[in-house]
């Protein structure tokens, strides 16, 4: 009988044979918790009678959305969170290592065939690294704390297969808003998002997590990429693991499958107020910006910023906008530096921030004002998303945020 | 980790009746697409008390729903309602205003499960959109419809897997009752 990876998975997990539409409690690899979902999550593990987590060492905390602590309440919700951690032996990676999902991958705490929760809709980018991994809400996650399992309707699966070379100044995030765009705001929902094809096999890391993270914007209970050379070269370091086969059957049932071919694709701008809405960044070029926040776990690694780094080049950020760059986590953080990125950026005319959410959460700093423009590396422009309900987020790759920052209007990365 | 094959819940009668919807509720019309930062902004996430998030509920996107909701008012929404982030703040907030209802075409899959985690039904209704705001609109669940402003429309069953969950009124309290978690199979 044939099986999709997901059904691979869960199948390999459960000790029996299951398949989309099934619905199982599966035991779970990991389950990662943060400063916004964690402290309920917590509150909720107590009122279900929890005395010990299930296992502490497959438990991820850490704080990204409102470091250092913007507020007293803020700073209460980590206390709370430290105080549990002591508790229960928990490492907490506090708030020094980044953004959740990106710490989450990097610490090697998602490999393939593994099914790991957060607290977080876009969990779903450990996807990238072969593992079943999708977001939950906290009082599932104070279940998935207890017992250390969660129920799941297996999910049928939407086979996404890309070939074609990507043009200059052209990636990862012009793909997924050009597929979000096609699978729409809510085409995916209870489905795993596959991505496969020769265009895939030659994406970094990087890139596969840029895909995998926005899943969820089309609905998707997953993003994945079967694990590859590419895949245990990256997990080399941080798990010890031996390779092993997991991919789809070729002649698995999927629910859908489309295909993608992205020699001609151009640069993609997601428009105000959803993320279906992506266009050719030539629609709206010249769209005047306020704001240009290059960072999150969908586009803040080292290879985003090299990126924007080289579409700068030697010229400078417009007076015009305001320009925010954060390194995804410290571990790309150090990379930009060491690279002499940051330097390159400030004295072009940027904020660089440390490594947290910064302006995607609409919180904790970088906020817009009634009537302002963002544009936004990140992976949501609902109205509101980035400060007041009266201002705009527009969404695009780093390279297009680049090319924006420096003309203060938005501007194709490929004639800058 | 151990698995054992018994699941120790007690499996009561399924029976929802109106309970949830006043006598004199409302209807609060939302259109497609409504995402949790609709619902409640990411200023507001410090906060996890329901009645505290509730003051925040829609705010900048409906302002009025905050100081106008009365207990037992029901939402509306379109397609893919309560899209975007997992923060389970959203279904807290209604919770807060005491709306326990939640009828939407089609709803994303985190808000869903939240919502019945937490103690708010999503009930799916294909013809949502032709319910109005401000109509007056009752529930029968047993039955399977809905009545808004003297018509019938129908809804779907919540898939049966959590019903287990509804019936123990939550989450929280189906898990209370859980010694051991029940076998990993289908």
């Amino acid at each position: 009988m044939t099986a999709t990876i997901v059904e691979k998975i869960f199948s390999k997990k459960c000790g029996s044979d299951v398949r989309a539409g099934d619905v199982v409690m599966a035991p779970l690899d990991g389950a990662m918790i943060h400063d916004i979902t964690g402290p309920l999550a917590i509150q909720k593990f107590y009122e279900m009678g929890g005395r010990k987590v299930f296992d502490p060492k497959r438990i991820i905390m850490l704080f990204d959305h409102q470091i250092p602590a913007d507020s007293i309440e803020a700073a209460s919700n980590h206390v709370y969170m430290r105080k549990f951690a002591l508790e229960q032996d928990i490492h907490n990676y506090d708030i020094n290592e980044g953004v959740c999902h990106q710490v989450t991958i990097e610490k090697g705490r998602a490999a393939p065939g593994e099914i790991v929760v957060g607290a977080d809709s876009h969990t779903c980018m450990y996807g990238a690294a072969g593992a079943f991994a999708t977001g939950i809400g906290s009082t599932d996650m104070g279940f998935a704390l207890k017992f250390g399992a969660l129920y799941f309707k297996v999910p049928e699966t939407i086979r996404a297969e890309v070939s074609g070379k990507f043009q200059k100044r052209v990636g990862a995030k012009d793909l997924i808003l050009s597929i979000a765009a096609d699978i729409g705001a809510d085409g995916a929902t209870y489905k795993a998002i596959e991505f496969t094809g020769k265009t895939i096999r030659k994406l970094d890391m990087a890139g596969r997590m840029t895909l995998c993270n926005m899943a969820i914007e089309m609905g998707g209970k997953a993003g994945i990429v079967a694990p590859d050379k590419v895949t245990w070269e990256y997990m080399k370091s941080r798990r010890k693991m031996k390779p092993f086969e997991l991919d789809s059957d070729k002649d698995a049932t999927f629910a859908e499958r489309r295909t993608y071919h992205v020699s001609d694709l151009e640069p993609q701008v997601a428009v105000p107020h959803n993320v279906d809405t992506g266009v050719p960044v030539g629609k709206v070029a010249g769209t005047h910006v306020d704001q240009v926040f290059i960072g999150s776990c969908t586009n803040g690694r080292f290879e985003d910023l090299v990126e924007a780094a080289e579409v700068l080049g030697k010229q400078k950020f417009s007076p015009k906008c305001r320009v925010i760059i954060i390194p995804a986590s410290r571990d790309e953080y150090l990379k930009t530096l060491k690279a002499g990125l940051v330097e390159k950026f400030v004295k072009a005319g940027a904020l660089v921030e440390a490594p947290c959410c910064g302006p995607c959460m609409g919180g904790a700093f970088g906020l817009i004002a009634p009537g302002e423009i963002s544009l936004s590396t990140s992976n949501r422009n609902f109205k509101g998303r980035q400060g007041s309900t009266e201002g705009k987020v527009y969404l695009c790759s780093p390279a297009t945020a680049a090319a924006s920052a420096i003309m203060g209007e938005i501007t194709d990365p490929r004639v800058v | 980790m151990t698995m054992t094959a018994k699941k120790t819940v007690p499996v009561r009668k399924i029976i929802i009746t109106e309970g949830p919807v006043a006598k004199n509720a409302r209807v609060w019309k939302f259109g497609d697409n409504i995402d949790t930062d609709a619902i409640i902004p990411g200023r507001f996430l410090t906060i996890n008390n329901p009645d505290e998030l509730a003051k925040h509920a829609f705010e900048g996107t409906r302002d009025e729903f905050a100081k106008k909701v009365q207990q037992g008012d029901v939402i509306v929404g379109g397609r893919n309602f309560g899209c975007g982030s997992s923060r389970e703040h959203a279904p807290l907030a209604l919770m807060g205003a005491g709306v326990k209802v939640v009828i939407a075409r089609s709803f994303a899959r985190i808000f869903f499960r939240n919502s019945i985690n937490v103690g708010v039904l999503p009930v799916v209704c294909p013809d949502a959109d032709k319910i109005a705001d401000g109509a007056k609109i009752g529930l029968n669940i047993r039955e399977g419809f809905l009545e808004a402003d003297g018509k019938k429309y129908a809804i779907e069953p919540v898939p049966a897997f959590m019903q287990g969950i509804i019936d123990a009124g939550g989450l929280v309290e189906y898990a209370k009752n859980l010694t051991e978690i029940p076998q990993c199979t289908r």
